[in-house]
């Protein structure tokens, strides 16, 4: 059964918070991936890396670059499950 | 450019710092365990105990610094903090800062697990840090991304030797005039099935599962074989004028350096010992010392048939009848052998050592080799001269022949 936009943030949130030790409550849908929670390119990787194992989803390389928001990630998650 | 020693860091299988280690070692306490875990039966290892970290680095390191670094790394940052804020976290323009932290096995961990995933998930599901974290300069990295260094960073690897080599090329490093601040060491996380399964097979470990803290016994002649340990030894170095115009505590000198190679064999020492005892030469000569002038030896002696007695031949040969006087103490007994991780941690007791002016125990001693002609510290520290200039030699060698000697002496 997929998971809601809200417990795909919860899910992501938990990824973000145990690989760059941003606080939880930074991890809102607003929030730019770069320009708000200062995570690099490497992180950023490691981050899609996880939640494709974590949500059973597939997130293309080209497709990393548009996903500028943790709302954009949230979205692209969202609907890409089964 | 006389190089001074201003900051130390360790953690051990002894303890999560540089004082409960030594209290450990002056002690006389084995940090050798069985293992909590069940890899001896599943994987049919013949060996079933290491000396694993008192302290869990999870403990100490935040989530995100435990999911990045490579637990040899992890063990290096969490002694490079404590060697750094022991040395006052000092001032140092960043050019003239170095940073030189040895592995001698690498991110084994990290490579394996990697491996691993590989094969149960496919190759899309390896993390982007994984080279990052295997890399055997990683730890190296690391402590010089901690401490802002730009001088240079560095990872010489020579086996059991690359803890001192890397002591002795920081040494170098501001001998030269490359750097006024080099924050040395080395750091070993190898107790994974792998190793200690490749080192088994070369005969090269105690199999006294049954009796672990008992295991790693030098110049005893029940020993049969070196038992595996972890953790990390980390040195602040600096250039005595540095040192002195910023007000430092100094604990130490580094007054004497000896790099040698055997040519002889890959992995088994020359058993006359050749370059391991020129390896003490050119380090008394660096010193400007005799061999008379030495009071304290930590041995290289890692509990195997074959390499203790060549080492304290060498020693004897060298000291002549002043073998009698010196102070030999294998602390490898209570440690495990921290392979990179062991001439670092060995330095950090040889500068106590001198401090403290009192040689730390060699433990499960039972039976002396009867060839051993060289003063054995038993089972509790002994006493040196309690006022005059000490000096001592700390020895580290590597599979591959390759013989490090740092001489040390009092401020």
């Amino acid at each position: 059964m997929a998971l809601s936009e809200q417990e795909v943030l919860a899910g992501l949130a938990e990824i973000v918070v145990e690989e760059t030790g941003v606080d939880a409550a930074d991890v809102q849908l607003d929030k730019s991936f770069t320009d708000d929670l200062d995570i690099d390119s490497l992180s950023m990787m490691t981050i899609v890396t996880l939640a494709e194992e974590k949500f059973d989803v597939r997130i293309p390389d080209e497709e990393v670059k548009n996903l500028v928001t943790v709302g954009d990630a949230v979205s692209y998650i969202t609907s890409a499950q089964a | 450019m006389a190089v001074v020693v201003t900051g130390l860091g360790a953690t051990s299988p002894l303890g999560g710092d540089v004082a409960s280690t030594w209290a450990g070692a002056l002690a006389g306490r084995s940090g050798v365990r069985t293992l909590d875990n069940d890899w001896a039966e599943k994987y049919g290892m013949p060996v079933n105990f290491a000396g694993q970290l008192a302290v869990n680095p999870e403990e100490v390191l935040s989530r995100p610094e435990i999911k990045r670094m490579d637990p040899s790394a992890q063990m290096a940052i969490i002694a490079t903090r404590e060697a750094w804020a022991d040395a006052g976290s000092p001032e140092v323009d960043p050019e003239r800062l170095g940073a030189v932290v040895s592995s001698g096995i690498g991110g084994v961990w990290t490579l394996l697990s990697a491996w691993d995933t590989v094969k149960e998930k496919g190759a899309s599901r390896v993390l982007p840090m994984t080279v990052p974290m295997l890399m055997p300069n990683s730890p190296a990295a690391y402590v010089e991304l901690e401490i802002g260094a730009r001088a240079g960073a560095h990872a010489p690897v020579s086996a059991c030797a690359s803890g001192a080599e890397a002591i002795g090329m920081a040494f170098e490093m501001i001998e030269s005039g490359r750097a006024d601040v080099v924050v040395a060491g080395g750091t070993e996380a190898a107790i994974h099935p792998l190793p200690i399964s490749a080192f088994a097979a070369m005969k090269a470990l105690s199999k006294r599962n049954d009796d672990p803290a008992r295991a790693s016994r030098p110049y005893d002649t029940g020993r049969d074989g070196f038992v595996l340990g972890e953790g990390s030894g980390i040195l602040v170095l600096e250039s005595e004028e540095h040192a002195l115009a910023r007000g430092a505590h100094i604990y130490a000198r580094v007054a004497g350096l000896g790099m040698t190679s055997d040519a002889y064999h890959i992995a088994a020492p020359d058993p006359e010992g050749a370059g391991q005892t020129r390896a003490m030469k050119l380090a008394l000569e660096r010193a400007g010392l005799a061999p008379a002038d030495i009071i304290h030896v930590n041995a290289h002696a890692t509990s195997t048939v074959a390499g203790d007695m060549v080492e304290a031949r060498g020693i004897r040969g060298i000291m002549g009848s002043h073998g009698d006087n010196v102070l030999l103490s294998a602390t490898k007994s209570m440690t495990g052998h921290l392979l990179g991780g062991a001439g670092a941690l060995e330095s950090v007791f040889t500068i106590l050592a001198l401090r403290d002016r009192l040689a730390p125990p060699t433990i499960n001693v039972e039976n002396p080799d009867p060839e051993l002609e060289v003063d054995l510290v038993r089972d509790t520290p002994r006493a040196m001269p309690a006022s005059g200039d000490l000096a001592a030699i700390n020895n580290s060698f590597g599979f591959g022949g390759h013989n490090v000697a740092l001489v040390f002496t009092t401020p």
